[in-house]
């Protein structure tokens, strides 16, 4: 929970992780990718303030008490999604799984949701995995990783036969939310490795369930917006967007804030911190406090005023995953009216 | 040398290498021999945009008189063997990452230039609406109602590039596909469009320029300060 100026607000952390990316996990054979990866994540950690910066060391694999302090005792979050991806090729144990994040998250009951992921390149047996993970976790959403690396293939699409056979399975064991992360190197390598067309395909033809564009498709803000206006189930996953922007190049943050807001919406945008490339606190502290620089170039866009901040930071994240939030954290026009007035609005 | 490098671009970014510090350095030797080191923001930038930019550094400066050998390498990316190889042998993108790839680049550097084209009619569009144009007037007009500025020339470049018109009389507001003009009732949407490509653009450019100077402590060869 964070409080500001007399207003509270309930976070919900929808996207970090708990990762161990350090040497003793890096497949023989494969290090330079593995070396390579979390250092292009450290690197994207640079671009927030100077005091939240870690060591290479730590930042390679963090411990469970850093974890608990900096997401919940001093980052203000009241409930944390996990987010697994796997990178099996490159980390022994895999980078970031269910198994790991669970092991951490069963000590702390209420504190997290466990979502797990699905690889459709896994043919019949990940689907058993997938099985086996919602009825042991309770999984209500998954990560998808398009462009992990599997057997020689560099990625796969969400339009792809497999995949849609894997939509299926997941909706039918429950799961709500499909959390797309678009990343780099794609196959084949001579496509845009950024298309998100796929999600516009998938979103279209499983109405029942939603899509998070995690990193909102940067760098293809222009072809994820222009997709999520035309799709009610797409939404807008805040990741990088605050944690690399915000304070680095506060006026293109500005401008891809008040492109989100107009293209997509207050109401289908989610916080997440990406913890561990970012710590939560001062993300959140500096959304709240957040507005418009003056200037002309900012005069098209919807403002964003305390109830819309309240919906991003937890209260949209809180109804995808039916989290009960206390009335205190609730948007005052959300009170229940009284029946008597409603009658007399009817009569 | 580094003024011949100004002419290849960042196909997504839209800007020379050079001032984007992409180059780490480019060395000359007094018979004519070219050695040219460039570098990206991270180990996993994508391998396509990669590859287009290794293979028009090498051309422009191969172009060049006077220039007896050429050796231009991409360095600390996880696909620049396949990269330098394949442009040293002047191979092309397909036969460099023989089985993962089955068209050339063509297409995708069409895609970028034609958000290059949306991205700067808004900043022309945005020139003209500080002067005191009426924003629902700009659909009505042409090129030759924008004034000379370094922001007009490089729309008409990326036109050029596109097989598109760059006359006086040719409409501002243009589909980039079809090249006919946008209509009045259309440009709204239009607009709102070539906002959105030019802020993706910039934010991408933001970025990357911060994870550069996270890797690189070393000012690259042309490389323009940050703002």
């Amino acid at each position: 929970m964070y409080e500001k100026n007399g207003e509270k607000y309930y976070v919900v952390d929808s996207h970090m992780h708990f990762w161990n990316a350090a040497p003793d996990n890096w497949v023989p054979g494969a290090e330079q990718y593995a070396k390579g990866w979390i250092e292009c994540f450290h690197a994207y950690q640079s671009l927030a303030p100077k005091e939240t910066h870690w060591t290479i060391e730590k930042f390679m694999k963090y411990s469970e008490d850093d974890l608990m302090k900096d997401v919940f005792e001093d980052g203000y979050v009241d409930v944390a999604v996990f987010q697994p991806t796997y990178l099996k090729e490159w980390y022994k144990e895999g980078f970031n799984t269910t198994e790991r994040n669970a092991a951490l998250g069963e000590k702390h009951p209420g504190m997290f949701v466990h979502n797990t992921r699905f690889d459709p390149r896994d043919g019949d047996p990940g689907l058993d995995d997938l099985k086996r993970n919602v009825d042991r976790y309770g999984s209500r959403g998954v990560k998808l990783y398009t462009a992990e690396w599997n057997s020689g293939s560099r990625g796969y699409k969400l339009t792809d036969p497999s995949a849609y056979r894997y939509l299926e399975k997941a909706q039918e064991l429950g799961i709500k939310n499909i959390h797309v992360h678009k990343g780099p190197t794609i196959w084949p390598l001579d496509k845009d490795a950024f298309d998100v067309s796929d999600v516009d395909h998938a979103a279209t033809d499983f109405p029942e369930l939603n899509f998070i564009v995690e990193h909102v498709g940067l760098p293809r803000i222009e072809d994820f917006c222009f997709m999520a206006t035309q799709e009610p189930n797409v939404y807008a996953g805040l990741s990088v967007v605050i944690g690399a922007l915000m304070h680095a190049r506060p006026r293109f943050f500005a401008k891809v804030m008040g492109e989100l807001l107009f293209w997509v919406g207050e109401d289908k945008m989610t916080f997440g911190s990406d913890y561990g490339i970012w710590e939560p606190k001062w993300q959140i502290e500096g959304f709240v406090d957040w507005d418009f620089p003056e200037g002309d170039e900012f005069t098209d866009y919807p403002r964003l005023g305390v109830e819309g901040k309240k919906k991003i930071l937890g209260l949209n994240a809180a109804k995808l995953y039916d989290l009960k939030v206390p009335d205190e954290y609730q948007l005052k026009e959300a009170t229940p009216a009284d029946p008597d007035d409603a009658k007399l609005v009817s009569s | 040398m580094l003024a011949a490098l100004d002419l290849v671009r960042d196909p997504e970014l839209d800007e020379p290498i050079t001032t984007l510090g992409f180059v780490a350095t480019c060395v000359v030797s007094a018979a004519g021999d070219v050695v040219v080191r460039l570098r990206l923001p991270t180990y996993f930038c994508a391998p396509n945009f990669a590859f287009l930019m290794v293979a028009d550094a090498y051309d422009v400066v191969s172009a060049l008189p006077d220039v007896r050998t050429v050796d231009v390498a991409l360095e600390d990316h996880f696909a620049a063997g396949q990269i330098n190889a394949g442009v040293a042998a002047r191979a092309g993108f397909v036969a460099s990452f023989e089985g993962e790839a089955v068209d050339e680049l063509d297409e995708l550097r069409r895609t970028f230039v034609t958000k290059a084209l949306l991205a700067g009619t808004d900043q022309v569009c945005r020139q003209l609406i500080a002067a005191g144009t009426d924003r629902a007037d700009l659909a009505g007009l042409t090129l030759g109602d924008v004034p000379p500025s370094a922001e007009r020339d490089r729309l008409l470049r990326r036109r050029a590039e596109l097989g598109l018109r760059t006359d006086a009389a040719a409409a501002l507001l243009i589909d980039p596909g079809t090249g006919s003009a946008i209509s009045a009732a259309g440009a709204p949407k239009y607009l709102g469009m070539a906002r959105l490509t030019r802020t993706g653009i910039e934010a991408n450019t933001g970025i990357c320029r911060g994870m550069l100077l996270h890797r690189y402590a070393e000012t690259g060869a042309g490389e323009e300060a940050q703002g």
